[in-house]
């Protein structure tokens, strides 16, 4: 089972992210959970999520105590003590940031080395492509290139069903900037 | 697995706004209150969208929501209404007369805590507030017993004529996505025939009939004791009923119980020492933890009520620890199912605790329930 806990803020669409990503997984046929935890309901809050993936039926409800993965939507959270709560050796880290991997690693105190880091510049390709800083959608594209569990094709037709009420170019923004945070090769 | 049938990725309150739709009811009515809403407001959307035929009303409150659901189940419709913590509250008066009316009366609780202090998050104070109004009260650990309750829900109370409630957990349940299975219409028909009650036993002026009459005090408690005669009746014919459900509509849970009887769930061992009681979501949480324990068993209360004293006595009276699990709590006493689960067993040498857990979304650990655990050799009421 690979356990996920992506932190963002009220706002920034962390629970959609987790369904996203769950739906996906279900797309190419795994069982899947998404669960949110939702604190005080207004914007700006810090909220956490929860994606579990696993060959078989996923019983368990607790909150995502060790994460395999982490995805951190903003950066503003890394100093919070509930971002790393429960991080393995192994942990992997996908964040929203300008900085590189190793800045990141030691802004850490190298809880998490750089090797298992995975910064994507998702604001400044939401600002961009979608003309507003809503990240949720392009980290994961970043997340699908540093973990191959899931194709990125399964999330591109996770976003059409997730998002088949909304307007057809919205959909093909999101798209557009899941695909270059998928491609992008930090220089 | 039936090829027609098709698993799908859905949130809970969508598995079971879509089964409700396609249970048909007539009437729809309810008031939106947190985390009930997306179930509501999927069906306000179904009928918008011209995808089902129900009257739905949104009224100006739950004590309204719950008295219209009531009138036109006294005339004769099928009716829906779901609501959560203090909206269920606010129709408690209605909820006893839904039963003292013998009107079948479905509705989802999304299982929130009882303020003050205020809180939106899950537990089941809810739920025990409308323990005593001659509901019919189950409880699911899954978006796919979410869905197949309700179909057995609406079986029950239509030939019983007493209203059911299922209780899901708040957020756990409501707000999370999972693998399930929806039943179709023509599914749901084969087991849950169209609601035609006879003439003279609803409102209608071609046979005029009184119901909710003044009752004198010869009268009323043989009317009390007659429900309670029928709901303990649904013991003896929920059993049938789930397993012909389960035989239309498979599951996609692959974890195997020992002993299912549709009223109870036990997984475990053959002769468990301890055995640990819950009710809800919790319950994969505990099975989880106790996958390869060969010690520790769970039983799985699927109906409160009609509480399902036999099954339990079966695979209690073999155990030497008890310990209930539960998100509730009568504040000077005990844990509501601690006091059902220690009544039905009078005869039980062994030591029983309770355990206090998630009250008002306080998450519920495999480390927690391993606590449990460890401390159900002392017969306590702890708090966790």
């Amino acid at each position: 089972m690979i356990q996920i806990r992506i932190h963002g803020r009220g706002g920034q669409g962390v629970v959609t992210a987790a369904e996203l990503l769950a739906l996906a997984a279900f797309k190419e046929g795994y069982f899947a959970q998404a669960f949110p935890a939702f604190g005080v309901e207004r914007s700006g809050a810090p909220i956490q999520s929860f994606v579990r993936i696993d060959n078989q039926a996923i019983i368990t409800r607790e909150q995502i105590q060790e994460p395999d993965i982490l995805i951190i939507q903003d950066a503003s959270l890394l100093h919070s003590s509930e971002v790393l709560f429960g991080i393995k050796k192994n942990t992997k880290l996908i964040i929203n940031s300008p900085e590189n991997p190793k800045t990141i690693s030691q802004l850490l105190n190298k809880k998490i080395p750089a090797k298992n880091i995975t910064s994507s510049p998702a604001t400044e390709i939401a600002l961009r492509l979608l003309g507003k800083n809503i990240v949720n959608t392009v980290i994961l594209g970043a997340f699908i290139k540093q973990n191959k569990i899931i194709k990125l094709k399964s999330l591109l037709s996770a976003i059409s069903e997730k998002f088949a009420e909304k307007d057809q170019s919205l959909i093909n923004k999101n798209k557009a900037a899941i695909t270059e945070a998928y491609t992008y090769v930090r220089k | 697995m039936k090829k027609n049938i098709k698993t799908q990725f859905l949130e809970g309150s969508n598995a079971v706004s879509l089964t409700i739709a396609n249970i048909q009811p007539d009437v729809v009515s309810a008031y939106p209150i947190t985390p009930q809403t997306h179930i509501v407001e999927d069906l306000a959307k179904f009928k918008a969208q011209g995808k089902a035929n129900y009257e739905y009303l949104r009224a100006e409150s739950e004590f309204a929501a719950a008295s219209i659901v009531v009138g036109a189940s006294a005339t004769g419709s099928r009716v829906y209404s779901a609501t959560s913590s203090q909206g269920l509250v606010l129709m408690m008066e209605v909820l006893y007369n839904a039963s003292g009316l013998r009107l079948p009366v479905v509705m989802t609780v999304a299982n929130r805590a009882v303020g003050g202090p205020i809180s939106i998050w899950n537990d089941h104070s809810d739920a025990m507030a409308m323990r005593d109004a001659s509901w019919t009260m189950f409880f699911a650990e899954n978006h796919q017993e979410a869905v197949d309750l309700h179909i057995i829900a609406y079986k029950l109370a239509e030939e019983f004529n007493l209203p059911a409630t299922v209780n899901i957990d708040g957020f756990i349940l409501t707000h999370s996505f999972e693998n399930v299975i929806i039943p179709s219409k023509s599914d749901i028909k084969k087991f849950l025939p169209s609601y035609k009650p006879a003439l003279g036993t609803y409102l209608n002026p071609k046979k005029p009939v009184t119901l909710g009459a003044f009752f004198t005090p010869e009268h009323f408690w043989l009317e009390k004791k007659r429900i309670d005669e029928d709901l303990k009746h649904i013991i003896t014919v929920f059993p049938k009923y789930y397993k012909d459900w389960k035989n239309i509509l498979p599951s996609p849970i692959s974890v195997k119980a020992c002993l299912d009887d549709g009223l109870t769930e036990y997984c475990g061992p053959k002769n468990p020492s301890t055995l640990l009681v819950a009710m809800g979501s919790v319950v994969g949480t505990i099975k989880e933890t106790l996958r390869h324990n060969k010690n520790v068993g769970i039983l799985k209360i699927r109906s409160y009520r009609p509480f399902p004293k036999k099954s339990l006595q079966k695979i209690a009276y073999q155990c030497k620890h008890i310990a209930v699990i539960e998100k509730a709590m009568s504040s000077g006493a005990y844990g509501p199912l601690y006091s059902d689960v220690a009544a039905s067993l009078p005869h039980f040498k062994g030591i029983t605790s309770n355990h206090i857990v998630g009250l008002g979304g306080r998450d519920i650990n495999i480390k927690t329930i391993q606590n449990i655990i460890k401390s159900a050799k002392r017969a306590q009421i702890k708090f966790w």
